[in-house]
Formats: C-alpha cells, structure tokens, sequence
C-alpha cells in the first residue's frame, strides 16, 4: 500500500514541479475551444443543434484527459531511459502495485489537467447544466484518465525507445480524439464512422461527461458507465500483464 | 561456509553476441566478492541476470536459494543493487530518491530518517538533500546511488562498478562503509569493477572474467601464486596476455586511432 502511495506522490509532485509542462498542454485545448467553439457556434447553431460551446467544452475536457493520461503511462519509456524503471523492477514489490501506483498517479494528474481546462471554460462562456452532477462528471474524468494511463502503459511497455512514439500519436490518439464525437454530434454519421465511434472508448467518455455537464447525453450514462469501467478492468490488466514482462 | 550465490553454465545470447559464456561460480555467504573484468567482459550481464532483469538464454541460478527466472519475488527480497548506469529520478531531490527507495524496501519510517542522513553524510551531500538530482554533477549522482543502495540492509548487496569516477578519498570512505556492514550485518557483497586495486584491497574471492568466460577464480594471493606474479595486475596481464582497458581511455584511443 505505502508503495502505491509512494510511486502515486511521485507522479503528482513531478507534475506540480514543472510548470511549463502544465501550461504548454494547455494551449491545444485552449486552441480548440477558441477556434473550433467560436468558428463552428454559428454554422452549429443554424442547423438547430444549440449552443456548440456547451457540445464542445466536455469533449475539450475529454481530449486534454486523453493526452495527459497516455502521456503518464507513456512516460514509462523515460524512466527506462533515465534508469529510474531499473530502480523500482528489482525493488521487492510486486510489479501490480508498482503499475497501480504509477496508473494512479498519472490518472491523478489527467484529472487535475482536465480540471484546469473545464474552469478555464467557465471564462470562455460555458455553463455547469446541473452542479449537482459535478461529482459524477469527476468520476467519469477520472475514468477516461486510469483507461488512457493503462493503454499507454501497455504500449510503453512494448516499447524499447522513442522511436515508436510518432507513428502512435498519429494512428492512434488523433484517431482516437477525432472519431469520438468530441467534436461533433453521433447521429446521421456515415456507416463506418459510426461504427468506429461506438467502439472507440473515448466516445463513452465524453457522452458522460456531457451528459454530467451539459446535460447533453447522446447515449446514457449508465451504457457509458458500464463501457468505460470493462474497458478499464481488461486495459489494467493487459498493461500490468506486458508491464510484469518488461526486461530491462 | 553455505554458498550464497550458485551460477552453474549460464550463458546470455544477445542477436549476434555471445555476453556471458558458460559462466560457472559460486558465492559463499558473508564474503565480499570481486568480478574482476575489462569493459564488456559480461560483468553487468551476470548481474542483471541474477538480479531478475534479464533472463538467461540457459544455465541455473541460485540466488539466496531461490531461481531468478521462476522466484522473482523472493529473489527481489534477497538484495539490494547499485547499478552501473543512473538510476535515479531527476526531477525527484535526493531525500525523496532515498524515501522512495526505503518504502519500497519495507524500510521503518524511524530508520529511513536516521540511515538517511548517516548514509547522506557518508556521502558528503547532507547539505544538499533538498536540491533536485538534475542538478547534482556527475560524481554527486553517482555517490547518491550508492547511498540510496546501502539504504536496506539485505543479504546480498550487488555494486556494479560502485567506485567509477569517484575520487580515491570518496572511494575509501564507501569501501569502509561497506566493509563494516559485511563484518558487522554479515551482508555478502558481490561486486564488478575493473580497478585491480580496489579487488586486491577488498576482496576476499576474485573472479576474472573476459570476453563472457570465467578464467580463473581465487582469492587474490592465491591468483598471483597460481600465475606466478607479483599482484593481480600482472595475474591479469598474465592470464589475459592484456592490460585491463580503462573506461575512458579506450574510447579516447579508439576516436585517435580513427583520425589517423
Ligand atoms: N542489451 C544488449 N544488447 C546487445 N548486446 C549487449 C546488450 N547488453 C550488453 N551487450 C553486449 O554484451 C557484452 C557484455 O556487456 P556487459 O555485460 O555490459 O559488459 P561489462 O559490464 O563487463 O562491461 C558486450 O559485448 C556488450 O556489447
Ligand atoms: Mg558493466
């Protein structure tokens, strides 16, 4: 357990310590929210589909959980370089709680980026639907980030250096943040759009953050809810299986 | 006296090369053992091969009685390790690289705060506990990771190449810090260097090793009066017919002979 809550406060501290990092990925979401919520509000609005900032925002939110948190795991590969990961895969704990405290961890800070984002979009113009379902919206935060903590830690995993790290960003996160409906509403899509977003995680993940948020919820929650956390269960346990199987 | 450590015929491929060749030892427990061997002899292999991060291509391991490959757990439980290469968390300061270390360790909250600070001290960076490893200068990350090391106290306590790059007065202070925990804890101390002195002077069973082959195993008299030489250097030179090349210079000679 103190090692859960060792490696945990590690992640956390490191992130608070490097200011830069914190505000450098906030201008992607900051970006899309200026550019895309206040470019696209009036062709949204004319279609008859409402306010696009209130569409918009939670899948903002969603997106700059998803980049943190895969970060978090990925960042397993920096240790290896640094030689920090030597340090805690002979250490006499088992591997799943060395994993578990790291997912944590990063999954922590996925949330607390995401948070950032959400409070920034207060000044942009958006509004809380229902503050009583704010709680449900960290827990569905919380959710997209141990998932994306877990995916790139079984990627990490795989992997020996950076070298791999392009070609996953783009043919597997911006497919991932682009086909999930962050941006646009699932309904009347092409066939095999549709198909790629209902089984894309992520759409889950900003279905039920809308819905907690804007009170805009494409599919239910309790459907969300339920995806979200087998996705989670079989992604934690693929990560810890290739994690317990890395040589260094 | 129970051996602590049994290697018997273990060999590492890598894709092209050969690493470790057979290799057959045993460690006795309670000794400080010396692998003596020029870069790339296969020193850092056998290590991590009997420290659970590598797997053997073949070959039995014993490591406090337990199989690194099947027993990763109770192995991991048996030793601490200074590795060679960094291994510290740079961002981290050097207190919170020693506290991570002693809760992983199982390291008693009282315990960790007095061994932090005498081990800290040992290494001259007391004064700089709450600075960021990154930074810290070469030497002082290296005496760092020795201190993080000696932190737990375990059976065996693997230092490859501990001493690289530390000033011979640093070095005397670890040696006798380390020595005394062999005498006072009976804690069996395994470690690889390429320093002929620091084997001769510390050691109580060298084994030599090149190109992956152990070529002869004793303790240090005993090597000189089987080679009929003088000191384990010349022991070396007699057995390997070369001096042991030192990190460095190889590389200087290399990059020279290349212009030319
Ligand atoms: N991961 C690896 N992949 C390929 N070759 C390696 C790897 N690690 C070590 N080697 C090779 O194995 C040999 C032994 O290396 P090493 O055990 O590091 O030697 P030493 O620690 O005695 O200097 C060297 O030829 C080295 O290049
Ligand atoms: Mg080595």
């Amino acid at each position: 357990m103190k090692t859960i809550y060792i490696l945990w406060l590690r992640q956390v501290k490191k992130y608070f310590r490097s200011p830069s990092r914190i505000i450098g990925s906030l201008g992607q979401p900051l970006l899309f929210m200026l550019a895309l919520g206040y470019g696209f509000g009036s062709v949204f609005q004319q279609a008859g589909q409402g306010n696009y900032l209130e569409f918009l925002v939670p899948g903002i939110v969603a997106m700059s959980i998803l980049f943190t948190a895969l970060f978090s795991g990925i960042e397993i590969i920096w240790d290896r370089q640094f030689g920090f990961l030597k340090e805690t895969l002979v250490a006499p704990v088992s591997r799943f709680e060395i994993m578990i405290g790291r997912s944590l961890g990063g999954a922590t800070v996925a949330v607390l980026q995401g948070a950032i984002v959400l409070l920034i979009s207060l000044f942009f113009g958006f509004t809380i639907h229902n503050y009583s379902l704010l709680l449900l919206s960290l827990v569905f935060m919380f959710m997209v980030a141990l998932l994306f903590t877990a995916l790139g830690t079984a990627i990490a995993s795989l992997l020996e250096d950076m070298q791999g790290f392009q070609l996953i960003m783009n043919f597997l996160v911006m497919p991932i943040f682009f086909l999930s409906g962050a941006l646009f509403p699932l309904q009347g899509l092409p066939k095999a759009i549709d198909v790629i977003t209902r089984i894309n995680p992520l759409t889950y993940g900003v279905d039920g953050l809308r819905g907690t948020l804007a009170g805009l919820a494409q599919i239910s929650l309790t459907t969300d809810f339920i995806v979200l956390a087998v996705i989670i269960v079989v992604l934690n346990a693929l990560g810890a299986y290739l994690f317990s199987k890395i040589q260094i | 006296m129970e051996n602590i450590i049994e290697v018997k015929n273990l060999v590492k491929d890598f894709k092209d090369v050969r690493a470790v060749d057979n290799v057959t030892f045993n460690v006795r427990q309670g000794e400080i053992f010396a692998f003596l061997g020029p870069n790339g002899a296969g020193k850092t292999t056998t290590i991590k091969m009997l420290t659970t991060l590598l797997r053997p291509t073949s070959g039995e391991i014993k490591v406090n009685g337990f199989n690194p490959v099947t027993e990763q757990d109770d192995t991991r439980h048996s030793f601490g390790i200074v590795f060679q290469d960094p291994s510290l968390d740079e961002d981290l300061t050097a207190k919170e690289n020693m506290e991570i270390h002693g809760v992983m360790y199982g390291v008693p909250n009282k315990l960790l705060n007095e061994r932090t600070r005498q081990l800290l001290e040992l290494v001259e960076l007391w004064e700089k506990r709450n600075t960021q490893v990154k930074d810290f200068s070469g030497g002082m990350k290296r005496r760092l990771e020795i201190a993080r090391g000696l932190l737990h106290h375990p059976k065996i306590i693997f230092l490859d190449e501990p001493t690289l790059g530390l000033d011979p007065q640093t070095r005397n202070h670890i040696w006798n810090y380390i020595h005394d925990l062999n005498e006072k804890e009976g804690i069996t101390v395994f470690f690889s260097t390429h320093y002929m002195e620091e084997a001769e002077r510390v050691a109580d069973e060298v084994a030599i090793i090149d190109h992956g082959k152990i070529i002869i195993q004793g303790t240090a008299k005993e090597l000189e009066e089987k080679t009929k030489t003088n000191s384990l250097e010349d022991a070396f030179l007699a057995l390997t017919g070369k001096a042991i090349r030192e990190e460095g210079k190889e590389g200087w000679a290399a990059k020279f002979r290349g212009r030319n």
